[in-house]
C-alpha cells in the first residue's frame, strides 16, 4: 500500500491525473530549442569544411537528436521498462543486423 | 492539484472518465501494471525500425550506384530539405503540446495543437512531393538507377508513414469533437503522439544518412 501512496503522491505532485508525468510545456519548448541548434550545426556542415570532425559531428549530432526526442518528446525517460525495453531492443536490433548485413558487402571497408 | 483525485497505475481497472470510456483503454492492463495499448504501440515502434534499417541500409549500399542518371550531389537540395527537417521537428513539439494537453483534460488546446500538427505534417509531405517533382525533372525517375530506386523507396516510405500519421490526427481530432473517442482520451492521443515523434526521429536519420553525408 505504501507503494501506490507513494505513486499517488508522486503524480499529485505533478498535476498528473492519468498516473504519468507532466512537464511544463517551457520545458519541451527548451528541447525543442536545443533541437533546432542542433539541426541548424548539421545544416551548416553543406557549407562549412569541419575536416575530419565532419562524419563524426554528423553522427554524433544525429545520436543526440535522436535521444532527446525519443526520451523527452515520447517521455520514453519516464517511463517503464517494459516501454524502454520494447523499443531499444527494436533499435539494438536493427543497428546490429543491419551493420551485420552492411559489413558482409564490405560497406565499411 | 491536490484536489484532483489521482490513481496509481494499478487502480485503473476502470475509467473515469464517464462519457469517453467504452471498454477499452485504460481497462486493459497486464499483469505488469502497463497499459497494452501503450505496449503494443513501443512493440510496434520497435519493429519499425528493422523496417526502416533495412530500407536505410539498401540507400547505403547502393548510393553510389547511379548508372548514367544524376547523382546525389546534383539532385539534393540542402536548403529546402533542411527547412522540410526542421518543420517535421516543431511538429514534434505541437504533438508534445496535444498531450499534455490531452492529460489536462483541455479538450480544446488538445484539438487545436492536433490541427497544428497536421498542418505542418502537410507542409512535410507538400515539400517531399515538390521535392520528388525537381528530382523528376533533373531526370531522376524511379527506375533511373539503383541509387533512385533506393532513396524514392525510403523516403516514399516515409512520406506514406507521415500521411497515415496526418490521416491519425485528423481522424482523433474529429472524434475528439464528436466525443467518440473509446477509453481515455488522454491515453489515446498519446499514442498517436508516439507514432508521429516516430516518424520524426526516422527522419532525423534519413536527413543526416541519406541528405548531408555524400556518397
Amino acid at each position: 500500500m505504501s507503494t501506490a501512496t507513494e505513486v499517488h503522491d508522486a503524480h499529485a505532485e505533478h498535476g498528473d491525473d492519468h498516473g504519468e508525468h507532466v512537464h511544463p510545456d517551457s520545458h519541451y519548448v527548451k528541447v525543442a530549442i536545443i533541437l533546432a541548434i542542433l539541426t541548424a550545426l548539421e545544416t551548416s556542415t553543406y557549407w562549412i569544411d569541419f575536416g575530419p570532425l565532419f562524419m563524426p559531428l554528423l553522427l554524433t549530432l544525429m545520436v543526440i537528436k535522436f535521444v532527446l526526442v525519443v526520451l523527452v518528446f515520447m517521455h520514453l525517460k519516464d517511463d517503464g521498462k517494459w516501454f524502454n525495453m520494447a523499443f531499444w531492443t527494436g533499435v539494438g536490433l536493427a543497428v546490429a543486423c543491419y551493420c551485420a548485413a552492411l559489413a558482409t558487402f564490405k560497406f565499411f571497408a | 492539484m491536490a484536489d484532483i483525485a489521482v490513481h496509481a497505475p494499478a487502480d485503473h481497472g476502470h475509467d473515469d472518465h464517464g462519457h469517453d470510456d467504452h471498454g477499452g483503454g485504460h481497462g486493459h492492463h497486464t499483469s505488469l501494471g502497463l497499459s497494452n495499448n501503450k505496449l503494443a504501440m513501443w512493440l510496434f515502434l520497435g519493429s519499425e525500425c528493422l523496417l526502416f534499417g533495412g530500407l536505410i541500409s539498401t540507400y547505403m549500399l547502393y548510393r553510389g550506384r547511379v548508372a548514367e542518371g544524376p547523382t546525389p550531389d546534383q539532385v539534393y537540395d540542402i536548403p529546402f530539405t533542411s527547412v522540410s527537417s526542421f518543420v517535421l521537428l516543431m511538429s514534434s513539439l505541437t504533438m508534445v503540446f496535444a498531450v499534455t494537453a490531452a492529460k489536462r483534460r483541455d479538450q480544446r488546446n488538445t484539438r487545436l495543437w492536433l490541427i497544428v500538427t497536421a498542418i505542418l505534417g502537410a507542409l512535410f509531405v507538400g515539400g517531399q512531393v515538390y521535392e520528388f517533382t525537381g528530382f523528376y525533372r533533373e531526370g531522376l525517375g524511379f527506375t533511373t538507377s539503383l541509387f533512385s530506386s533506393s532513396l524514392f523507396t525510403l523516403t516514399g516510405f516515409h512520406g506514406v508513414h507521415v500521411t497515415v500519421g496526418i490521416i491519425m490526427l485528423m481522424a482523433l481530432q474529429s472524434i475528439m469533437t464528436r466525443n467518440r473517442v473509446v477509453g481515455d482520451t488522454a491515453e489515446v492521443v498519446e499514442l498517436v503522439g508516439l507514432y508521429w515523434h516516430f516518424v520524426d526521429i526516422v527522419w532525423i536519420i534519413i536527413f543526416t544518412l541519406v541528405y548531408l553525408i555524400p556518397a
